[in-house]
Order: C-alpha cells, then structure tokens, then sequence
C-alpha cells in the first residue's frame, strides 16, 4: 500500500493517494469545505432575517402567524425521516448491499418529494392570499410594508432550501442508478456518504428555518 | 495514515466501517422528532423574551445530533472535526456581530436610522 506512485494497484484507488482511508478523508474533507460556503450561503439569509425581524417584530410575528405551522411540521417530521432514511443508504453502503442502497435512497428521494409537494400546497395558499412579494402583495386588505419583508424573506430562504432539495434529490436517483450496475465498491461508497452529508446540511438548514419562520408569534 | 487510524477505534468496527451503527441511528431518529414536537409545543406558551432562545437551543440541540451522528463528525479524523467547527464559527462571527450591532443601537438612542424608526 505504501508503494502508491505507479507500484501494487489497489482497485478503486485514485493515483495520487496513500490509500483507500486516506482518499476517503480527502472527499470528506473537501466535502465539507463545500458545505462550509454553504452554510455561508445561507448564513448570509439569516443575517438579513436578523436584521429585519430586530427592525419590525411586531409585522415578523404577524406575518408568521400566515404561515400553516402544523403543514411546517409536518414537513420537518417528513425531512427528518428523510434523513434517517439517507443515513440507512450509507449504512448499506458501507455493506455494499446494493438493493439496501437502491431501496434507501428511493424512500429518501420519495420523502423529498412529498416535502416539496407540502411546500408547493403553501406556496399556492400564499399565492390565493396575495402574499407574493410584489405590486400585488396584500396583508389584511393593506399593503403592508415590513410584511412584505418578511415574505421575501420568507420565499428566498425556502425557495433556496427546496432548490437544494430538488439537487440533491436528483444526486440520489443518480447514485442510485449507479447502485443497481454495482458500482459501488470502495470509492462509490464514499459517493453515497458525501451525498447524505449534503442531504444532511439541508436538513439542517430547515430545523433552523421552521422554527423561525412558522413559530415566532405564535404564543402571541 | 495515524489520522485515519484514529477514525477506526471512534468508529468502533472493523476497517470497512465509519458510522455509528443502527441503534445510534434509531435512537437520534427519535430524538429529533421529540424536538420538533416539543418545538411546536412550547412555541404556543408564552414565554415572554425567552420563546425564541428556547426555539434556537432546541434547533441547536437538533443540530448537533444531526451533525455528529447522521453526518458521522463524531466518528471522524480531527481534521474533519475542525471543518465542521470552523463552518459554524464564521456564522457564529456573521450573525455576532450582526446582532451586536443591529440589536444594541437603541442603547445609543440612534434613531436616525431608517430601519429603527417604527
């Protein structure tokens, strides 16, 4: 193992690493370099929501209260079992059982799903109420200034979090292609680690954002 | 290589295996849903300034299981320990120092700014 340049080749092993454990910390590692910007990304969201509720508190709670808190859970409950279910595809592959890998990633894909289908019930009820930011944005039968604010808000911070679901729903059903044609050896199986650590980061994102979004006036 | 070996005995199985094994799984599974619920629950209850520092502990509880167990930190090397921390750190100065700000100038009692005249 230790002759890596041109010497003894072991299957799956890129050129320019020691080993196998050695080439899975690089993808770890440079995953997680990616994540950080992530998290920077949507960082950058929570800091203008920081602002802006400082600002206008009373308008963040009432317009919160528009939100359908119990469909927000509900979907927090589904994320979470996507989760879950995402962990359980990386177990398989570190088994290289490659129907658990298939089955796995398709109840994780199927769970995406039906939070995006959730969100697209909410999305429309905001679209009936007048509640998209713009000239036709309307809050109790006013305009509503710092409302709208927390609209937009609120659409950029779940448009970006459901546009990084529909990614890395479409990552999933990739690997999972891949899984079936049994490529999932040594290095395939970090593809599948890496995938859940992204699908992770989502939901993390989003147990910060329900509470957030859906629950600060409701004990107003 | 010494990194990595480290990797193994936090992982506690044979070479091939990194994660945590089924129970941890099921166990931070429940976990996460007994916090949204209590999530919801308490959001209901007037707690005065307290309801969104409760909201963010429990979100920040949830986290934490998230990031150790599904994402496998705490089984890591300590270089993956270190970009995990470090990401956490740079929102911790954004948002800090944000807030510090936007959240402290009525002590000044500066009301010229637009975003502060209510």
């Amino acid at each position: 193992m230790s002759d890596s340049h041109g010497g003894a080749h072991v299957a799956n092993l890129a050129h320019h690493f020691e080993d196998l454990e050695q080439q899975r910390e690089a993808h770890t590692l440079g995953m997680w370099a990616f994540l950080i910007t992530e998290i920077l990304f949507f960082g950058g969201l929570f800091a203008a929501y920081v602002v802006y509720r400082t600002a206008y508190p009373e308008a963040f709670a009432n317009a919160s209260n528009q939100l359908d808190a119990r469909l927000g859970g509900i979907n927090t409950a589904v994320l979470i079992g996507s989760s879950f279910t995402m962990v359980l595809a990386v177990h398989a592959a570190e088994r290289r059982r490659k129907r658990a890998i298939f089955g796995w990633l398709w109840a994780t894909v199927v769970l995406g799903a039906v939070f995006l289908g959730v969100k697209y019930v909410e999305y429309s009820h905001k679209w009936e109420h007048h509640l998209i930011p713009g000239p036709n944005f309307l809050f109790e039968g006013a305009p509503g200034g710092s409302e709208q604010l927390f609209f937009a808000l609120y659409f950029a911070m779940t448009g970006l979090h459901a546009f990084h679901m529909v990614i890395g729903a479409g990552v999933l059903i990739w690997l999972s292609v891949l899984a079936l044609k049994g490529r999932f050896d040594l290095p395939g199986r970090n593809a599948v680690e890496m995938a859940g650590l992204y699908w992770h980061f989502v939901d993390l994102v989003w147990i910060f954002l329900f509470p957030l979004l859906y629950l600060l006036g409701r004990h107003a | 290589m010494s990194s990595s070996h480290e990797s193994h005995e936090a992982g506690g199985h044979d070479g091939g295996e990194h994660g945590h094994g089924l129970g941890a799984y099921f166990a931070v599974f429940g976990a996460l849903l007994v916090g949204t619920w209590l999530t919801v629950w308490i959001a209901e209850k007037d707690l005065g300034a307290w309801n969104t520092p409760v909201a963010l502990g429990i979100a920040c509880t949830k986290a934490t299981l998230v990031v150790l167990y599904f994402m496998h930190v705490r089984a890591s090397s300590k270089v993956v320990w270190l970009a995990a921390a470090i990401g956490f750190v740079f929102l911790v100065i954004l948002l800090g120092f944000t807030i510090s700000d936007y959240a402290t100038r009525e002590w000044l009692e500066i009301y010229s700014d637009p975003l502060l005249s209510r």
